[in-house]
């Protein structure tokens, strides 16, 4: 940690973008990035992900609100931010004719302070494909491109739009590995995500986008927090839900019976497990396919998203 | 883009170097595109000369081989920048290319210049391999107002290169481009000069044919190597270059389009 800790590097008020169409795509979202954190947006398809993202990169003008990164607007002083950011679109942005060596070479050539073009392409494993056309490369090999091009710069502040999607789970790993390196290096991540164990694993904080809007944000915890934990098993024949000791002195808040499969939901997640376990020792009872899990991000994120639904 | 007119800073250099190097590759990656480009301006001539011979062109001062060059040197304008150039465009905004150009560092007037250096580069060099094949091929004797032919030159690939921009901005697709170059290339063919002189048309005709994008070049060019042109419209053939060329670029600053629609 050092004397910037608090500094905020990306800041952002009440920010809304509208398409040509009338479509409001970001509706008045607020949220500051501090440096060296790694900042997670997470959200399903079309919860205006990328449309923030290109607010921030300098590629669209809000319809209202204000951004900032390192202090400036990052569309109308596009000279000031660029060279010390660095930007993973969601997809592609390289001329499928044109080798790994090539592309690397000419964005090398547009980058002030531009490390080695080999050395980045190793940091991503691509270093034995430099001769290989981009129309030729994988789709994770093309996230793998992108990354390496993002960080040619060694950028302050990295803009990651969905670097994981179309990766191997080895690939996602060692992107998560290369993302945690940076940040312990002093550079500020900030990602988009529709996959809750990245977002829950990598991020120091996290904002859920829904339908333009904010609808949670904080640390993992914070938002995990105050969530139910569930609990789940399947009944043995013969016996019914209404067997098991009243739900409401095992600290259930909500329950679901779906044939012999029983699911529970809990705030107090040990009382509710500890009950349900001794009733089924003391009856002889065993429970198959049980399964008790902590609230997680996961839990969150659906319940926002019913909440939303209920709500509207 | 930035208010002002961009100052060419060496950091400015490198980076249209980068993408002019990167854009040169790809276009010799495209074999229609360079077929186009080198062969139709050196071909397409010769599909005119019949009509040249039914023409009183002594009476302008020409012969059939500078109107043969002149002929050359538009067509090159037409298909060597200004085609090929649209579909440089339309296909890197199609790829995404020129969004991702964006986030970098480049301002959005180097993305726009550095991607046409390759088109541009080559149609100069035809223009002058042209004139250097003509004066000792076909006899047309060295240009007699020679000043003329540079500004010729630049006012024929600036404008070309302006309005590519343009008609990409206007096309959906690399294979739309083949319809929205169309007007352009006829209107250019037809009244700039390029297949047959403007001066065998009617007087009004010809002075209406005298505003369009490409005929202030051709006729500068021409002029260069007659030497017939009098100050006068020596001066307006360049204000109406330099004014097609302002136009071109308010215009595509206002209308150019970065990414494909969605």
């Amino acid at each position: 940690m050092n004397i910037h800790e608090h500094e905020h590097v990306i800041e952002v008020t009440d920010l809304s973008r509208v398409y040509g169409g009338g479509f409001e795509a970001v509706r008045g979202i607020t949220f500051s990035v501090a440096r060296g954190e790694i900042f997670a947006l997470l959200g399903t398809n079309g919860a205006g992900k990328t449309s923030t993202v290109e607010l921030l990169e300098g590629l669209a003008v809000p319809a209202g609100g204000r951004v900032r990164v390192l202090g400036h607007d990052p569309f109308h002083e596009r000279a000031a931010v660029r060279p010390r950011t660095g930007v993973m679109l969601q997809e592609g942005g390289f001329p499928a004719e044109l080798t790994v060596a090539e592309t690397a070479r000419m964005w090398a050539g547009c980058t002030s302070g531009a490390r080695p073009e080999a050395e980045v392409l190793e940091l991503v494993g691509l270093a034995r494909k430099h001769r290989v056309r981009v129309k030729q490369l994988s789709g994770g090999e093309r996230r793998r491109l992108d990354l390496a091009l993002a960080l040619l710069g060694d950028p302050e502040v990295l803009f990651l739009d969905e670097p994981t999607t179309g990766l191997d789970a080895e690939g996602r790993r060692d992107t998560w590995a290369l993302v945690r390196e940076l940040r312990a290096a002093g550079t500020t991540v900030l990602l988009t995500t529709h996959y809750l164990e990245e977002a829950e694993g990598l991020a120091d904080r996290l904002a859920i986008l829904h339908e333009g809007r904010i609808a949670a944000s904080g640390t993992p915890a914070e938002v995990t927090a105050g969530r139910p934990s569930r609990m789940s098993f399947e009944l043995p024949d013969g016996y019914f839900l209404g067997d098991l000791p009243p739900l409401a002195d095992l600290g259930v808040c909500a329950h679901e019976n779906d044939g012999r499969v029983v699911r529970l939901r809990t705030r107090e997640l040990q009382r509710t497990a500890t009950a349900v376990l001794l009733w089924a020792e003391r009856t002889g009872v065993e429970l198959r396919g049980l399964d008790v899990r902590s609230a997680s991000l996961e839990e969150a994120f659906l319940g926002i998203a019913q909440e939303q639904e209920v709500a509207a | 883009m930035s208010g002002s007119i961009p100052t060419v800073r060496p950091a400015s250099l490198r980076r249209l170097r980068a993408l002019g190097r990167a854009e040169l590759a790809l276009l010799g990656r495209n074999r229609g595109v360079v077929f186009t480009a080198l062969a139709v301006p050196l071909l397409l001539p010769f599909s005119i000369r019949p009509a040249l011979d039914q023409m009183d062109l002594g009476r302008q001062g020409l012969t059939v081989g500078t109107t043969l060059l002149t002929a050359a040197v538009g067509f090159s304008f037409l298909f060597a920048v200004y085609a090929s150039l649209v579909n440089a465009y339309v296909a890197r905004r199609e790829e995404l290319v020129l969004k991702r150009l964006r986030t970098g560092e480049l301002s959005d007037a180097e993305i726009l210049t550095g991607t046409a250096l390759p088109a541009v580069g080559i149609g100069l060099a035809q223009a002058l391999l042209l004139c250097a094949g003509c004066a000792a091929l076909l006899h047309t004797g060295a240009p007699k107002a020679p000043y003329l032919i540079l500004p010729a030159l630049a006012a024929g690939l600036l404008v070309a290169a302006a309005l590519a921009a343009l008609t990409a901005s206007v096309t959906r697709s690399v294979e739309s481009a083949q319809i929205t170059t169309l007007p352009l290339m006829f209107v250019s063919m037809a009244g700039s000069g390029i297949t047959f002189p403007v001066e065998v048309m009617p007087d009004r005709l010809a002075a209406v044919c005298e505003l369009l994008p490409l005929s202030p070049a051709v006729r500068l060019f021409r002029g260069g190597w007659t030497g017939g042109l009098s100050a006068g419209e020596t001066l307006t053939a360049s204000a109406t270059a330099v004014v097609w060329i302002l136009v071109a670029v308010f215009a595509v600053r206002r209308r150019f389009r970065w990414e494909p629609r969605r």
